[in-house]
């Protein structure tokens, strides 16, 4: 269980060097996008339109947040369920996404993606939304602001704490943590 | 007749709202502290670290505990010699979901099932919420509260069982629940179980057994056996916080049966399993 500190875009190196298990650090920028968002994106590729942001290197965060209170960047914004965005992740990868943060498992689709084209799946803290937002330094809605919590945001975070769940080498956290604590 | 103000009601429901999805209610913080002191994974107890630290500070800064701050779901008993002046009761709860989410920077989580358009201008902020009303004896307008979150509804499940499978086949079912949930429905969690009665009534036992405060044991000796039995179960699972592999996956299991006499049809035998994520935010109000 190794710890990281990576700054965002990342590069082919800075995913292949990571295990799942392994704590990393995120500074630099991330993009929002939950499933309608993702939707959106998935057919401005398919259609060869321009995306809101660079896909080379980028990471993207599935979060919802809450509305921020006067004063704050952002609302409480831990991460949402992954597997809602299982369907558009793949080609996203295939483009030059190289990470994505979010909570629970992604499907086989996903993961094949993650090894042929590098990339990596992180785990951040489900229901830690409070603490997160303190990692979120800006925030600024970027694309579609008729979607209200689910608008992409290009937010920029500080040492913001994930785990990685699937590497670039086949490996899933979930499906090997569970392996060594289970008993029969 | 004893009369309650609508206004009361609305400004019970708001501020409630308000508070219980900033600050983790005691039962819930103890019972993540006991499971740190507990967990032997290091990552799983990194896990629950971070969380009773966003515990700390969400209630420091007044910030939801969670991005997702849930439908509202509420149980109320209204006593028969209670009388609402100034509006009904239903509208006085719709009112107070809606004041609460908007005015505490709670997040509009309702949408059109098949459109997904969210309802907030539609319906109202938050709105509708999820209520089941009951009538007693006596003056007092009980509500429960809840911020029912959706990643962990989504691994919830019912089943009607053949009464043969009995106690066994509830407890296969509550561990197949659970296991397929996995990492997606945030553990460490509450199981709310739901047993007898019928089908759909299973389903909102399983809802109203998630309100028990963690730590407080089932009235019935048997069925408090019953629950550390299928706790000991699901903690040899080996999910652990956030499903990073761990010995802490499952914080209580709370059964509710249907009263009186834990009742069920003679050919039926109705299990429900409602999941509830660590960020467990329920309230009681009584006026």
């Amino acid at each position: 269980m190794a710890e990281y500190r990576l700054t965002t875009p990342l590069t082919d190196e800075d995913v292949t060097q990571l295990k799942a298990g392994d704590i990393v650090y995120l500074s630099g920028t991330l993009y929002t996008a939950r499933d309608a968002a993702h939707k959106r994106l998935v057919d401005l590729i398919e259609s060869g339109q321009e995306l809101p942001f660079d896909l080379k290197g980028a990471v993207i965060y599935y979060v919802g947040p809450t509305p921020p209170k006067p004063g704050d960047v952002i609302g409480s914004a831990g991460p949402t369920t992954s597997y809602r965005m299982d369907s558009y992740a793949p080609i996203l990868i295939e483009h030059g996404l190289k990470g994505m943060i979010g909570k629970g498992k992604r499907n086989d689709a996903v993961k094949e993606a993650c090894k042929k084209y590098k990339a990596v799946y992180f785990g951040a803290v489900g229901g830690a939304g409070a603490l997160l937002a303190k990692r979120i330094k800006e925030a600024e809605v970027i694309a579609y602001p008729e979607l209200g919590p689910e608008a992409v945001r290009r937010i920029v975070v500080e040492d913001f704490p994930v785990v990685v769940v699937n590497d670039t080498y086949g490996n899933d956290l979930y499906e090997e943590g569970r392996k060594q604590w289970a008993k029969a | 007749m004893r009369t309650i103000a609508y206004e009361d009601i609305v400004k019970a429901v708001r501020d409630t709202i308000i508070y219980s999805t900033t600050h983790l209610s005691e039962d819930m913080y103890k019972a993540l502290q006991e499971a740190l002191e507990k967990e032997e994974s290091l990552v799983s107890k990194a896990v629950l670290e971070q969380l009773l630290e966003n515990a700390k500070i969400a209630a420091s800064e007044n910030k939801p505990l969670c991005q997702d701050t849930g439908l509202a779901i509420y149980f109320v008993k209204v006593g028969e010699d209670v009388k609402i002046e100034g509006g009904s009761l239903k509208d006085a709860i719709f009112e107070g979901t809606r004041k609460g989410y908007e005015e505490g920077y709670l997040r509009a989580s309702t949408c059109d099932c098949f459109t997904r358009a969210n309802l907030k201008d539609k319906v109202g902020y938050n709105l509708p919420p999820v209520i089941y009303f009951d009538i007693v004896p006596g003056d007092k307008l009980e509500i429960e509260f809840a911020a029912k979150g959706g990643g962990s509804e989504n691994g919830s499940r019912a089943r009607v069982l053949a009464p043969a499978q009995g106690k066994e086949g509830i407890k296969e079912f509550v561990k197949q629940v659970v296991s397929d949930a996995g990492p997606n429905v945030c553990p460490p969690i509450v199981v709310g179980v739901g047993i007898g009665g019928s089908f759909d009534m299973a389903a909102v036992m399983s809802k109203h057994a998630l309100f028990r405060d963690v730590g407080t044991p089932n009235p019935d000796p048997e069925l408090d056996a019953f629950e550390k039995e299928i706790q000991e179960e699901l903690n040899k699972l080996g999910i652990g916080a956030m499903g990073m592999g761990g010995t802490q996956t499952v914080l209580a299991v709370h059964i509710e049966t249907y009263q009186p006499g834990r009742m069920c049809h003679i050919a039926s035998l109705p299990v429900s399993v409602n999941i509830q994520c660590h960020s467990s935010r329920h309230a009681h109000i009584t006026i």
